[in-house]
């Protein structure tokens, strides 16, 4: 698979006003409990919660714990496309998510899989009060029943192409590109 | 399949055949399985729907337990049978053994057994993935990487790291395994002890020969210390316990004389008094217990990775890991 011609969906100034504006849906939705917290999904989801953290923080002045989450072994294609031999950190608050809202941030939402991973998984390490689900990008084509609740951009995207948020600490720059993906 | 793709291929027999590569993808997968018991559920669904046979032809406590562990965390469903009570003791060959748990849809056999060879034995005639948890002298490869791993979380890097093994290396498979992935990761390894429990030729591998503790332990960043299996007294290897323990047991007087604190490792069980003395097991440099931990995340990692890890598929895998 080689991607080609990628086109600049958003670029830096437009993510960054997405993530403000997501920020403050978070804040609408549970600014009043306060006991939250942003879990990114490994490994561009972290950088996403990241960022809202900090746009809360400019925004409110209050401090969100942050957590990341890899939801590898709780896919549903090991034995189809076999073990993934790099594993990115799971790091949950120490206070646990019992009775916390959780925000789970990722960059794309497509099928709706590596979400229900992460709902799995969230549910293994407590029991949390109630999960929102955050992305920057929603691409449709779900393949579960699955939906967002903060989307930062919604798109219309043919099966043959793919979405990918660019983000500085591991791309160089942040950014969200399309490319086309060739047969075969 | 190229050295350092993900897979291990169908088994696990030794880490003599592995490349540095992949003893490494094994360590590293080893380390998200340490926090799973952080979780308030010890339980991943990785392993799901298969099932998996424990079939120890030796008595064996520890590995067999942090084997049992590791694929119960892992959700597969286990079976364990023993030498003793099952058909073997009726005089069924290994392979008929494994061709009847085969008949009833088995997707992995874990294999300990007194004969060197017994693993890749059945790992050739049957379609089930293998591991090898001890085959006679020969090798026991989750052992030796949980003491790399051991090793690797203590010191950051194995690179010119000196590694000690001391005891029974002629009768030890952990020896072995020690001694093939530790120089594969560019360790430096020794080996001490009576001329009689080390193999002729030991040098070929690439490791140096103490002949004296004191010795070894000046020259050392970590010690492992072999058991002294009992059972070699009979066989006139060593003259008497007592006598081995003053010549060659890891005892404080020794380690206080090093110019720096070893780090000591013991597969268990321990013969206290004999090849290592109680105040140096229990004491601060001690990662013994470590050991036994690491042992179950390694195993998980070992499983995981064979579980999926037909060859023809190793290519996915490493499309994955840029995604």
């Amino acid at each position: 698979m080689t991607p080609t011609d990628p086109t600049v969906l958003m670029d830096g100034a437009d993510v960054r006003r997405a993530v403000d504006r997501m920020a403050h849906e978070v804040l609408e939705k549970l600014g009043g409990t306060r006991r939250f917290v942003l879990i990114g999904i490994q490994r561009r989801g972290v950088d996403l919660a990241g960022m809202i953290s900090t746009a809360i923080a400019a925004a409110e002045g209050i401090e969100v714990a942050t957590g990341t989450l890899d939801i590898t072994f709780y896919r549903d294609d090991l034995m189809t496309v076999g073990p993934r031999p790099v594993v990115g950190e799971t790091k949950l608050p120490p206070s646990g998510l019992d009775d916390m809202a959780v925000v789970l941030v990722d960059d794309v939402l497509y099928t709706g899989r590596t979400a229900r991973a992460a709902l799995n998984e969230l549910m293994d390490w407590g029991r949390p009060a109630r999960i929102l689900l955050c992305v920057l990008v929603d691409r449709g084509d779900r393949e579960l029943p699955i939906q967002p609740d903060i989307v930062g951009r919604a798109l219309q995207v043919l099966a043959n192409q793919r979405v990918d948020v660019l983000v500085p600490d591991i791309d160089g720059k942040l950014a969200v590109v399309l490319s086309a993906v060739e047969p075969g | 399949m190229t050295g350092s793709t993900a897979a291990l291929g169908k088994d696990l027999i030794g880490l003599e055949p592995l490349s540095p590569d992949q003893i490494r993808v094994i360590l590293d997968t080893a380390e998200p399985f340490k926090e799973i018991t952080e979780r308030r559920i010890k339980k991943l669904p990785v392993l799901r729907g298969k099932t998996i046979v424990n079939l120890f032809f030796e008595p064996s406590t520890r590995t067999r337990i942090s084997f049992e562990f590791a694929e119960k965390r892992l959700s597969a469903d286990t079976v364990n049978i023993g030498a003793a009570g099952s058909s073997v003791s009726k005089g069924e060959t290994l392979v008929d053994t494994a061709r009847n748990l085969e008949a009833m849809s088995i997707d992995m056999v874990v294999i300990r057994h007194w004969s060197a060879g017994a693993a890749s034995f059945l790992a050739a005639r049957i379609p089930s993935n293998v591991i090898n948890a001890g085959d006679g002298a020969h090798e026991h490869p989750t052992q030796g990487l949980l003491d790399i791993l051991t090793l690797r979380d203590h010191f950051g890097s194995l690179e010119g790291l000196r590694v000690c093994i001391v005891g029974d290396v002629l009768h030890s498979r952990v020896a072995r395994s020690n001694i093939y992935g530790l120089v594969k990761l560019g360790a430096r390894v020794g080996v001490c002890g009576p001329r009689t429990l080390l193999p002729a030729r030991i040098e070929q591998l690439g490791v140096r020969v103490f002949a004296r503790v004191e010795d070894a332990i000046r020259w050392a960043d970590a010690l492992n210390v072999l058991r002294l299996q009992l059972e070699r007294m009979q066989d006139g290897f060593v003259p008497s316990l007592r006598e081995y323990n003053r010549v060659f047991g890891i005892t404080r007087p020794r380690l206080e004389r090093a110019p720096k604190d070893l780090l000591i490792m013991h597969p268990g069980p321990m013969n206290r008094g004999v090849e290592i003395d109680s105040d140096v097991a229990d004491g601060p440099h001690s990662v013994i217990l470590q050991q036994v931990t690491n042992g179950v995340a390694v195993r998980m990692a070992v499983l995981y990775l064979l579980a999926g890890g037909a060859p023809h598929l190793a290519e996915a895998a490493r499309d994955w890991t840029g995604a």
